[in-house]
């Protein structure tokens, strides 16, 4: 049923929907109203779960990690200086093999201080064996937890996942999402059967320690995983979309890309932004198309390679930036795009909630097109 | 053999983790020097030193991780530490 409401409380219904047993998650704007939400249907009884209250983001993560190795299905959600601090329990969360789902509603990180929206904070743990889906729209972000509870719970994943949407853009907006209803959801997603459990009565310990004659074979491990994952995110969206009528078993998207001569990449909600520019251009006879990266991690090289090779000069926007290198997407498309000659330019763009505008997609367009290096777009006057 | 997922097992896998292999250093023991004191016992970190059939001590290389606190700490100088070659 469609409904207008605001993309945090969309993604808290979602998450009610998904019957998760134990949330344990920290207030952080712009994730508040997530958490907030999920609190309230708890207190009222909407919601059968532990709502474990904790003092920071470090001590979430980590009751959440404890409560998935016990066998629950489980939530948090997060942002920015919050999930900087889940740093450490990120990683032991995919080490120990936990299908945990953390919504991250996408902000900057300090210093100095900022609140709004870039997508720093999830692509700063890039690397730490979690999936990473990132939405559009508040549909799009809604039906990714139905998808990613079923992907990290398969046995040959097991793998955490952050769903990450951008924070106020798609967190704080009212749009229209249709909400999957109790009977669908539970027709979709089987009840949590985990691999292995703590039980008193069997003990086992997770996450143990591996010299260096295994441990380097516990990362192999994760990573075969985390390719895994492809293929299951594949078959997931298929049968979500057989059921719902919703298509999400690509990992990447094209938008008027069959013929496109510049093709934009680029992840998040920006991508509407880019699609009303595509179509402004288009009917001033330009061929400019979008490949969207829904599917960070695992990374969907071939599927990028393959939907990128008719393109004539290629534009990958960044709405962050590893420092002293490049924006994190453009060097991975680079990168899947090796042995090629299209020209693939990077432009970092939108750090911390500087608004992105339909003349600055085009101008990006026309840099590319100049061949315009590698580089910071839209700087003000004053650092040139 | 094939990996435990989330590297996890049973209580009781500290003993198959041999600590022996961090080894640089070895330490002899010199039953001639030895007085028996069992200080090297007390002090070993691992726990790894213990009293034979004819009261001396001596080490479990399969364990022992070659800190040299026992040839430190030894009174009659009487355990060497020996660079081992593996």
């Amino acid at each position: 049923m469609l409904e207008i409401t605001e993309g945090s409380h969309a993604v808290a219904e979602a998450v009610r929907l998904c019957r998760p047993q134990v949330i344990s998650a920290y207030p952080i704007t712009p994730q508040t109203h997530i958490v907030e939400a999920l609190a309230d249907m708890v207190a009222n009884c909407q919601l059968d779960a532990e709502y474990i209250t904790v003092e920071n983001e470090l001590s979430a993560l980590s009751a959440c990690v404890g409560a998935s190795a016990a066998g629950s299905r489980v939530y948090s959600a997060t942002t920015s200086q919050g999930l900087a601090l889940m740093f450490e329990v990120c990683f032991n969360a995919a080490g120990m093999r936990l299908p945990i789902v953390m919504t991250i509603a996408n902000r900057a990180l300090g210093a100095p201080l900022s609140i709004w929206n870039d997508q720093q904070d999830s692509i700063s743990l890039r690397d730490s064996g979690w999936l990473q889906f990132y939405a559009e729209d508040n549909q799009e972000a809604t039906d990714l937890h139905f998808i990613a509870y079923k992907v990290c719970e398969d046995h040959s994943v097991l793998l955490p996942a952050m769903i990450c949407f951008d924070g106020f853009i798609l967190s704080h907006v009212y749009e229209p999402v249709d909400m999957l209803s109790q009977e669908d959801v539970d027709r979709y997603l089987p009840a949590f059967t985990p691999y292995q459990r703590l039980d008193a009565a069997d003990p086992i310990s997770f996450g143990m320690y591996a010299t260096p004659e295994y441990y380097h074979e516990f990362r192999y491990e994760i990573d075969n995983a985390a390719k895994r994952a492809k293929e299951v995110i594949k078959k997931a969206g298929k049968e979500f979309n057989t059921l719902f009528g919703r298509d999400y078993s690509a990992m990447v998207e094209g938008y008027r890309l069959d013929d496109a001569e510049t093709a934009i990449v680029a992840m998040g909600s920006i991508c509407g932004t880019i699609k009303d520019a595509i179509d402004e251009m288009r009917e001033e006879g330009m061929k400019v198309g979008l490949l969207k990266i829904r599917v960070f991690r695992p990374f969907p090289s071939e599927e990028i390679a393959q939907a990128l090779s008719r393109a004539k000069h290629i534009a990958v926007l960044d709405k962050n930036i590893s420092l002293g290198a490049k924006g994190a997407l453009a060097m991975e498309v680079r990168d899947a795009l090796y042995g090629s000659t299209i020209p693939v330019k990077g432009y970092v763009i939108g750090l911390g909630g500087r608004d992105v505008r339909k003349k600055d997609i085009k101008e990006i367009v026309s840099l590319a097109q100049k061949g315009a290096n590698d580089q910071f777009y839209g700087l003000r006057r004053e650092v040139l | 053999m094939a990996l435990a997922i989330g590297c996890r097992a049973k209580p009781g896998k500290s003993r198959d983790n041999k600590t022996g292999s961090w080894r640089v250093f070895k330490p002899v023991f010199d039953k001639e020097k030895c007085t028996k004191c069992g200080l090297c016992m007390t002090l070993c970190p691992e726990g790894c030193i213990h009293q034979t059939d004819e009261e001396f001590v001596e080490p479990d290389y399969t364990y022992c991780k070659g800190c040299g606190i026992c040839a430190e700490e030894c009174p009659g100088e009487g355990i060497a530490m020996q660079q081992e070659e593996k």
